[in-house]
């Protein structure tokens, strides 16, 4: 297999995975953890692939994944903004507890044959060379996530709606005092969270993993929350995150093929730790004192890169009487 | 009249939070039962089903108290956890180390050590590798500043790849290698039990000696206050001179060796070798257990009791009754999470 094709299969293959993080940065921005990811694109994936099937309709399909993804945010939003109860608790419980509903009612289909999305190449820009063939020789759902990703950023830097969502995120108080309705707008960007991760479980038994099988997605709902941390809650390095677990799949899977001798379990589990450790050594001290040995001005520089701060009132609970 | 006044006075004491409990307790029911219905399965059928799976014969009841005995060395560690404000997800991985690190030993004794020893041995090791794994998402969480849930996620990532690799690599069955795990050891490497069932007294001594110790040290010592106050205010606590770095990773490190224990017994009482599935989701269920007793040591012994009936309870539905056994997760988390919304509700309508 050549470079590009092994880069284009990443790309595509981390489409769930940028609606999913996307999802959550939108929601983490606003202030609320929803850490049901996890149970959540389990049980929209069961049920996306469910709809989709017995309806013949894959547009239904994403649309039912879609309701139960915000369905579950509500919950959640319900829980930690309203009842101003413990979001990580909560969240916790709906990704166990949605993870079993999902096997439970997703029982009777099982390895059933479904319905998929079809590939559709993009006409003109899929004659482009190499990016044609790296960015627009996939799918409809593909290129939908790119407008996801560069429209979430322009709402985030480029319009009011953007700033106050930021706002509300990190200086709450300051918002309502501007005459912000924090809890209105907390509620609706937890449920577009939430439904943008359900299309991401819809993603996967539709499409990028397609089918249902007990623990479908098991593992995605975890790391898309790392993913959110790593990538610093911007939209295009969260986005960056995904494409780089996606290619450190593929490139799993290209060791699997060279190293017989180790088992393939355990390549499939090798990019959910290296992310992680990722995580550890971007916001670790052992950079600040990896930093303190190097000149003022690139430090400053890796600094801006690296380092991210969490939105301030991130899982903070906010009176607005 | 006098009298039925005086039940008046009586369900006036009774604190309104109460009726939120028994409220959330009824809708979390109602919530199940729709789930069965959902499944076209049938409610009073379905209990019965589990009542009998889980007390049906002694040998079932004996692997309840099987499964109990991890569960309450799990949660005992989450105590001293969340004393202290963390949120240890890792615990998955500090059971899954321990079962490596006694397995570990257990293959290296060479032939004719005194297997009681051997065992002892074995269980300590699984004590340390389990405190090891613990220790490490603690460095990840203070000195590495990532938020302790995705130190501990990672950790278990680590742990699974790790026993996966083992069981299909170099301790692999001869001959095939497969998710059915490692070679099994021998009966002499077995815990005790009583009549051939799963029922090993050993094993629930040392959980209940484990769960006593949690309450006192909690409850009754220096060491217990300390992390409280870690717990409660960080920075308060810091500003008193409480070292607060030393008493979280103490917190970490207790947790990791408990969890690492109960990942022992799943060794050497319950499978007998290394499975890759070897914690059995036990340690996510511990959290499940400490968070519905509110952190109150002395309420976890009955919670868990439950939640292991339901877990082996639940393995008679696909055989009686063509349901899935993940409806004890469905039921024990309905159970929390409706407690979780009927707290709240009560908090509200205080205001």
């Amino acid at each position: 297999m050549d470079i590009i094709t092994i880069l284009a299969t990443a790309i595509a293959t981390s489409t769930p995975l940028i609606f999913a993080t996307i999802g959550e940065t939108i929601t983490e921005r606003a202030g609320v953890i929803n850490l049901s990811a996890e149970g959540t694109i389990l049980m929209s994936a069961m049920t996306g692939f469910a709809v989709a099937k017995f309806s013949n309709s894959l547009i239904l399909g994403f649309a039912a994944a879609a309701l139960v993804g915000a369905a579950i945010a509500l919950v959640v939003a319900f829980g930690a903004i309203t009842l101003k109860q413990s979001q990580v608790s909560i969240g916790f419980v709906l990704a166990l507890m949605c993870s079993d509903l999902s096997s439970f009612l997703g029982n009777p289909i099982v390895r059933v044959e479904g319905i998929t999305v079809p590939s559709f190449k993009l006409p003109l820009l899929a004659d482009i060379p190499i990016f044609g063939k790296l960015l627009f020789q996939s799918d409809l759902l593909v290129y939908s996530s790119y407008i996801l990703i560069l429209a979430s950023w322009f709402y985030f830097y480029r319009t009011q709606g953007g700033l106050i969502l930021r706002t509300i995120g990190e200086q709450p108080a300051a918002a309502f005092a501007r005459g912000t309705n924090v809890i209105q707008r907390r509620y609706i960007y937890t449920l577009i969270g939430g439904a943008l991760m359900g299309i991401a479980g819809a993603a996967f038994s539709l499409d990028f993993k397609a089918g249902w099988s007990h623990r479908h997605t098991a593992g995605y709902g975890w790391i898309a929350l790392a993913i959110v941390i790593f990538g610093g809650w911007n939209p295009l390095r969260v986005a960056l995150g995904a494409y780089l677990f996606g290619i450190l799949q593929s490139l799993a899977s290209v060791a699997q093929s060279a190293i017989p001798d180790v088992p393939t379990q355990v390549f499939n589990t090798a990019p959910f730790v290296f992310m992680i450790l990722m995580l550890a050594l971007t916001s670790g001290e052992w950079l600040d004192k990896l930093l303190a040995v190097l000149p003022r001005s690139l430090k400053q520089g890796i600094l801006n890169i690296v380092r991210t701060t969490p939105p301030a009132s991130l899982g903070k609970v906010f009176d607005q009487d | 009249m006098p009298k039925n006044l005086l039940s008046l006075q009586i369900l006036k004491n009774i604190p309104k939070v109460t009726y939120f409990r028994i409220g959330a307790f009824i809708v979390a029911l109602l919530f199940i039962a729709t789930i069965i219905l959902l499944s076209s399965g049938s409610p009073p059928q379905v209990a019965i089903g589990m009542w009998n799976g889980a007390f049906g014969s002694s040998d079932r009841f004996a692997r309840v108290i099987s499964t109990l005995c991890p569960l309450l060395l799990a949660a005992c560690g989450l105590i001293f956890t969340f004393t202290a404000g963390l949120y240890n997800l890792g615990i998955e991985g500090q059971i899954t180390a321990g079962a490596i690190a006694t397995t570990l030993i257990l293959r290296l004794i060479p032939e004719g050590f005194p297997p009681a020893i051997a065992i002892i041995l074995a269980m300590l090791s699984g004590l340390l590798g389990g405190g090891l794994w613990g220790l490490m998402a603690g460095l990840l969480n203070i000195y590495g500043k990532v938020s302790e849930i995705f130190a501990g996620l990672g950790m278990n990532f680590m742990a699974q790849g790790l026993a996966l690799y083992l069981v299909f690599g170099p301790w692999k069955r001869s001959g095939v290698a497969s998710m059915s795990g490692t070679e099994p050891f021998s009966d002499a490497f077995a815990l005790p039990t009583i009549n051939n069932t799963d029922f090993s007294p050993i094993a629930l001594a040392i959980a209940i000696f484990a769960l006593m110790v949690t309450a006192i040290a909690i409850k009754a010592t220096y060491y217990g206050l300390k992390l409280k106050a870690v717990g409660n205010n960080l920075r308060a606590a810091y500003v008193l001179g409480i070292p607060a770095i030393g008493q979280m990773l103490s917190s970490f490190v207790i947790c990791g060796a408990l969890a690492g224990l109960a990942g022992s017994l799943q060794v050497v009482a319950v499978f007998h070798r290394l499975i890759p599935n070897i914690s059995s989701n036990l340690g996510f269920l511990a959290l499940l257990v400490v968070m519905l007793v509110n952190y109150n040591p002395f309420l976890i012994l009955p919670i868990a009791f439950l939640f292991s009936s339901l877990n082996v309870g639940s393995l008679e539905l696909p055989l009686s009754l063509n349901l899935d056994s993940s409806l004890s997760g469905i039921i024990q988390g309905a159970l929390l999470l409706f407690a979780i919304l009927g707290e709240g509700l009560a908090k509200l309508s205080k205001d």
